[in-house]
């Protein structure tokens, strides 16, 4: 009686479990109901944790003698895990957010291989379908782990420059291959009761050992630039790995919430990869970022310095700005002054716009949060294709620590490693400002022609040194006036 | 009356379809400034399988059982926890400009 009871809680707590993710989801596909989106999933994850609890009344006559320990070590589990994560994800900085996504992931594809390792060790997989499910999703979710904590310290900084040798990719296929043959050999002597040549806890130890060096592998030679694809694919995978692992538990939450997140995760992955007008296996296979060739054409005109002050009165009396910020911004932590410049800027009347490129910052999205972080509200930020056509009757356009993303040879230079790239129309306002640490390049490693152009001018210091000046410049106007 | 659920391979397929177009559907509409979020909050929802580890470790029987499915506890309540915690404080962020009209997108006179 009370094993039917709990199994009909289960059920029908996961039912909504299920449902309220997806909702959840949903929500977050507005800023306006975002917040109570994760909210909303956040209901369905506590109960179904909660109600997982009564497995208790299910368990295998083997277990029922461990019981106790493991409620126990459940329990623990739980705290311990969801403690440290809770605090880290707490205080760390709105700039480290790629990096805490991938740890955070790759947690999640570490926790599925687990399982199919307790199903694995535990012999409970029978049936030529549910051993193959688990292999597989034991597979795809120590990869996901792995990489993901290759891609944590790349972002990180931890590992810096990205690791390459002769024969890396032969090298790859042979270990993913050692892998497949191993997780073959366990079928095999499963379902034949041969006499394997090592005992089956070895075999499905060097099994983990294989999937989990093909992670650390694949993921050594890509560049930091690229990490975010990589993050968004291993979040694909590992929600892949979950709903194959749910498959193996029979537990259809599981199976909806990992393949729900399976196809989303692989729907952003190839946004971003649009976005950075790459397509995936170019972005996981090749070696973008170590030698580009500098192959460009002529560049006409000359870089003109001009002062802060002169480029804050400048944008005071235009009629109409856009702030293109990028990464720079971020790095100079100057996001907070450079709203309090653009408030200045909007008290006086000018009307403005923020542009932001897909791949601004390190993970696509990630400027916008760090703009709404410095309080800049969401219908003054305006994505690539909402805005691109209004750069030609701006009259300033104010280029903040970006590069690559307002490169016009995007356009025109068939030669040029962006090319093809969708880029802001910077060039085409009346007037751009850039302000830049240096007179150094972009990710891509290569000169941006707009910064020649007659009608740009360059502010060149740190992104909060340069605001700073331009707040005080129109300040100075203002108490002039008065 | 058993509640036991047994989801064979082409129910398992079925629901692995569904779902899928489901995520896909649902992500299609998201605009691009919520991506990052978005990623964190899909990576939230993953973080169920902490319940596919309470399941397999309360039904261990060995101790490499009770070893591994206890780090399958400990990885899952990371990943629901972790991914939370970051996507509340992102999502916290998202602000309309609707207090502060002056700060609203409409072509001013110069000044």
């Amino acid at each position: 009686m009370i094993i039917q009871l709990s199994q009909l809680l289960i059920g029908a707590i996961n039912l909504i479990a299920a449902f309220l993710f997806m909702y959840g989801l949903k929500r977050m596909s507005s800023p306006v109901t975002a917040g109570s989106g994760i909210f909303v999933a956040g209901i369905g994850m506590v109960a179904a944790v909660l109600a997982s609890f009564l497995y208790a009344f299910t368990v295998e006559p083997a277990a029922q003698p461990f019981l106790e320990i493991n409620l126990g070590l459940a329990v623990c589990a739980l705290i311990m895990g969801g403690g440290v994560s809770w605090w880290v994800g707490k205080k760390v900085a709105m700039t480290a957010m790629p990096q805490m996504v991938a740890l955070y992931n790759g947690m999640g594809g570490g926790a599925a291989a687990a399982i199919a390792g307790v199903e694995l060790f535990g012999g409970k997989a029978t049936g030529i379908t549910a051993l193959i499910v688990t292999l597989v999703g034991a597979l795809i979710g120590a990869v996901s782990f792995s990489g993901s904590l290759i891609a944590w310290a790349k972002l990180e900084e931890i590992l810096k420059a990205p690791m390459r040798f002769w024969g890396q990719q032969a090298t790859n296929a042979l270990v993913l291959l050692c892998t497949l043959a191993v997780g073959g050999y366990i079928i095999f002597i499963l379902k034949t009761g041969a006499t394997p040549l090592l005992t089956m806890p070895h075999l499905t130890m060097l099994f983990f050992a294989c999937a989990l060096l093909f992670g650390i592998l694949l993921t050594l030679p890509i560049g930091g630039a690229d990490m975010p694809v990589v993050i968004s694919i291993y979040n694909a995978a590992t929600g892949l790995a979950v709903g194959l692992e749910g498959f193996v538990l029979q537990n259809p939450a599981l199976m909806i919430a990992g393949m729900v997140v399976g196809a989303a995760g692989l729907l952003l992955t190839l946004l971003m990869a649009r976005a950075m007008n790459r397509s995936v296996s170019n972005i996981l296979f090749s070696n973008f970022g170590t030698v580009v060739k500098q192959t460009q054409g002529d560049i006409k005109g000359s870089l003109k310095p001009a002062a802060a002050a002169d480029a804050a009165i400048a944008m005071r009396y235009a009629g109409s700005v856009i702030v293109v910020p990028g990464y720079g911004l971020a790095a100079a932590q100057a996001q907070t002054k450079l709203y309090d410049f653009v408030k200045l800027l909007t008290s006086a009347g000018v009307n403005v716009r923020f542009a932001v490129h897909p791949v601004a910052g390190r993970m696509p999205g990630q400027m916008d949060v760090l703009l709404a972080e410095a309080g800049v509200p969401y219908d003054m930020i305006f994505q690539l294709d909402d805005i691109n056509n209004d750069f030609k009757g701006t009259d300033v356009s104010l280029v903040i620590g970006a590069n690559d993303v307002v490169n016009p040879e995007a356009r025109t230079e068939k030669t040029s490693p962006i090319f093809g790239m969708p880029i802001l129309n910077a060039d085409k306002s009346r007037h751009v400002y850039v302000i830049k640490r240096g007179q150094g390049k972009g990710y891509a490693g290569i000169v941006n022609p707009l910064f020649y152009e007659d009608n740009c001018n360059m502010v060149y210091g740190d992104a909060a040194k340069v605001l700073g000046e331009m707040i005080e410049a129109i300040r100075g106007l203002t108490k002039a006036a008065a | 009356m058993n509640f036991a659920l047994h989801i064979n391979g082409f129910v398992a397929l079925y629901i692995f379809m569904l779902a899928a177009f489901a995520g896909w559907v649902i992500i299609g509409q998201v605009p691009a400034i919520l991506h990052t979020p978005l990623m964190s909050g899909s990576n939230f929802v993953h973080g169920i399988v902490v319940v596919g580890g309470l399941f397999a470790l309360l039904n261990a029987s060995t101790q490499p059982e009770q070893i591994i499915g206890f780090f399958a506890v400990l990885l899952g309540a990371g990943n629901v926890a972790g991914g939370y915690a970051v996507t509340g404080r992102m999502l916290a962020m998202f602000k309309p400009s609707t207090p502060n009209p002056t700060a609203h997108a409409t072509p001013a006179p110069k000044g």
